[in-house]
């Protein structure tokens, strides 16, 4: 399988929850809105036509609030739930085909998860949480060990190997379900809020390690978030989730430069454009300049720019990209333009 | 107006009928089947007679030797361990050794049958909503029924001895390890149960590495009420002919012997104590990983 293909693919997918729900499912796709199914009908919609592509290697975020049915989309990936209706494709395999036995070696080898609450189990130390996925794998004890305590260090807990989940702050705990989550060697990284039981200056820290992980080891992330900024920090693509529903897919530049619908407006409206946008995703790409000198690169952020931009005054500085190719160009101008707080009526 | 002053019921004749033909039904049941249970159950009773002697035939200090080491083991506390030594020290001082070792005999026999049949039940029925919705109301009537309407049935089936004093110990010991168990078991963290799913358990490997380990404070206690249980009904056993400390409380409270019920009685509550404070301790044991235990 190439790089730039599908690593994991949903088609149509439904989920409702309920009594019946396949009786339901026509009245979905006709349109029914949640709030009518659920009073008339009393079945809650979880998800509803859902499309996703997820290439090998890269970052989804899924973002919504609670109630989007973004933790529900995630559970499908590794069958945690059954959907009403849909495909799930990981690589070549149907997903919804698999038998119990083939379900359960594709958890064990393909996906690993992390969950909001950590979900470590108390009574083992951090060295046997960590190696709870190979332990189901039936590796040895000897070697698990020697695995999960490579991990270990690799997510800064060496020395807490033998304390139990009970005595480490949430963040260190965090860090075992991480290892956890790494040592059995999936490509698929399903994390599910990892990170919003932890304290803001902690978070930041995971997100951190987990870039720098993912630099490293390039697995196929699904990241489960209610925070934009974290959204946008960590995704290389972002799906937005409303009442079951997908509103808007696409890279961090694309969500804040050109947001779907009021919905994802009020999301994108107070946070931090400077810090957010890329100078790849308002540079000019035409009439690029001739020469490279004092050339900035296209992935820093307008914020990092500025004082660089500043420095030229009105010239426009060309932009390249991590060849050292002359890839566009920017003015100090096309900046401040991009940083200005869209309003409803100037929305393009 | 009859109807209301009177509740209907059946007719005198047709009542003696009725319970005629049930212990009919059951002489002739037990009459066609009693040797073949009595077959059945014979190895548990050539088990028990072993353990007996085994207890009652090995030297003193020995005895006592394990005694201390099992709760220390148990309890990791010496207090309990020497408090333990000492009470079966008097226990033999004041001649009731030879009854303490058959009862305990007895309790460790009995004991041991709940927890094997008991974990399995308990585990099945936190499986289904459906089998505990049965089984309930079962393990309501095993508590509550008295003693006493149960021993007739099995003194019928298999005649007075160790083996029907057995079944009667553990048909009223063994609820609490069936319903501790349960719950043990669906009070476990979900999240946790999500995991243990979402990395590929099995059905047996999510059981025991999960299920059964984070269950276990829980079933502890219900191992724990179900020695209590068990030697609460030592005294009734000793009516259908089981051997050990029940015995001369009988014989106490027939003539009045103040001093012989007391001394039996007080030995019965020295072994209750011991096995309460060792389970306990052990159950505690088991949440050391909690919060404030200690490591390692």
């Amino acid at each position: 399988m190439s790089d730039s293909e599908a690593l994991i693919r949903i088609e149509h997918l439904y989920k409702i929850f309920g009594s019946r729900p396949q009786t339901k499912l026509s009245l979905v796709k006709q349109g029914i809105s949640k709030q009518e199914l659920l009073e008339e009908h009393h079945h809650v919609l979880g998800l509803s036509d859902i499309n996703l592509e997820i290439p090998k290697g890269s970052l989804q975020v899924v973002m919504g609030l609670s109630g989007s049915g973004k933790s529900t989309l995630i559970r499908h990936i590794n069958r945690l739930i059954e959907p009403t209706a849909g495909e799930i494709w990981v690589g070549s395999g149907d997903v919804l085909k698999m038998e119990k036995v083939q379900l359960r070696e594709f958890r064990r080898h393909r996906t690993a998860m992390v969950f909001q609450r950590f979900a470590l189990l108390p009574h083992r130390t951090v060295l046997e949480n960590v190696s709870y996925g190979l332990n189901i794998q039936g590796i040895a004890k000897d070697e698990a060990y020697k695995r999960a305590e490579r991990w270990i260090e690799r997510v800064g807990l060496a020395g807490y190997e033998q304390h139990f989940p009970a005595k480490l702050s949430g963040g260190m705990q965090q860090r075992v379900g991480l290892a956890r989550a790494l040592a059995t060697d999936a490509d698929i990284l399903l994390m599910d809020e990892a990170f919003s039981a932890l304290d803001p200056l902690i978070r930041t820290d995971m997100q951190n390690i987990l870039l720098d992980l993912q630099e490293e080891l390039h697995r196929t992330i699904v990241f489960i978030t209610h925070d934009l900024d974290e959204a946008l920090k960590l995704g290389d693509q972002i799906a937005i989730l409303r009442d079951g529903g997908m509103v808007q897919q696409g890279t961090a530049q694309q969500i804040v430069m050109k947001p779907a619908d009021d919905y994802i407006m009020d999301f994108v409206r107070d946070i931090n454009r400077a810090r957010v946008l890329r100078i790849r995703g308002v540079m000019a790409r035409e009439g690029l300049p001739e020469n490279a000198d004092g050339a900035i690169p296209e992935h820093i952020s307008l914020e990092d720019a500025l004082p660089r931009l500043a420095s030229a005054g009105h010239e426009a500085v060309p932009v390249q990209n991590k060849q050292g190719q002359v890839v566009g160009s920017i003015t100090v101008e096309a900046v401040i333009q991009a940083m200005i707080r869209p309003d409803h009526d100037n929305r393009n | 107006m009859d109807f209301f002053e009177e509740m209907p019921s059946l007719g005198r004749r047709d009542l003696m009928n009725l319970r005629k033909g049930i212990d009919a039904g059951f002489r002739s049941f037990s009459r066609s089947y009693g040797e073949d249970l009595e077959n059945f159950f014979d190895p548990l009773l050539q088990f028990l007679i072993f353990f007996e002697k085994l207890l009652i035939a090995a030297p003193w200090p020995i005895i006592l030797l394990i005694i201390a080491s099992l709760t220390w083991l148990g309890s990791r506390s010496w207090k309990i361990a020497a408090g333990s030594v000492i009470c079966f020290i008097l226990i033999g001082y004041l001649g009731m050794w030879e009854d303490t070792m058959s009862t305990v005999a007895m309790i460790s026999v009995a004991t041991l049958i709940c927890i094997s049949i008991g974990i399995p039940i308990g585990v099945l029925m936190s499986r289904s909503d459906r089998l505990q919705s049965i089984i309930t109301p079962v393990l309501d009537v095993m508590q509550t029924i008295p003693s006493f309407v149960y021993l007739i049935p099995v003194v019928m089936l298999l005649g007075i001895g160790k083996v029907p004093g057995l079944l009667a110990v553990c048909i009223y010991a063994l609820p609490p390890i069936v319903r501790l168990t349960n719950l043990g078991i669906r009070l476990v963290d979900k999240q946790v149960l999500e995991a243990a799913d979402a990395f590929g358990s099995s059905y047996w490997q999510r059981l025991k590495d999960v299920q059964i380990p984070l269950a276990l404070p829980n079933i502890f206690a219900g191992v724990n009420q179900t020695i209590m249980m068990a030697l609460a009904m030592v005294v009734i056993a000793s009516m259908i002919g089981v051997k050990g400390l029940g015995i001369p409380v009988l014989q106490a409270i027939a003539n009045q012997y103040l001093a012989l019920g007391l001394f039996n009685g007080l030995a019965i509550v020295a072994l209750a104590i011991i096995f309460d404070r060792v389970t306990q301790a052990f159950g505690k044991r088991l949440q050391r990983h909690q919060v404030g235990g200690p490591n390692v």
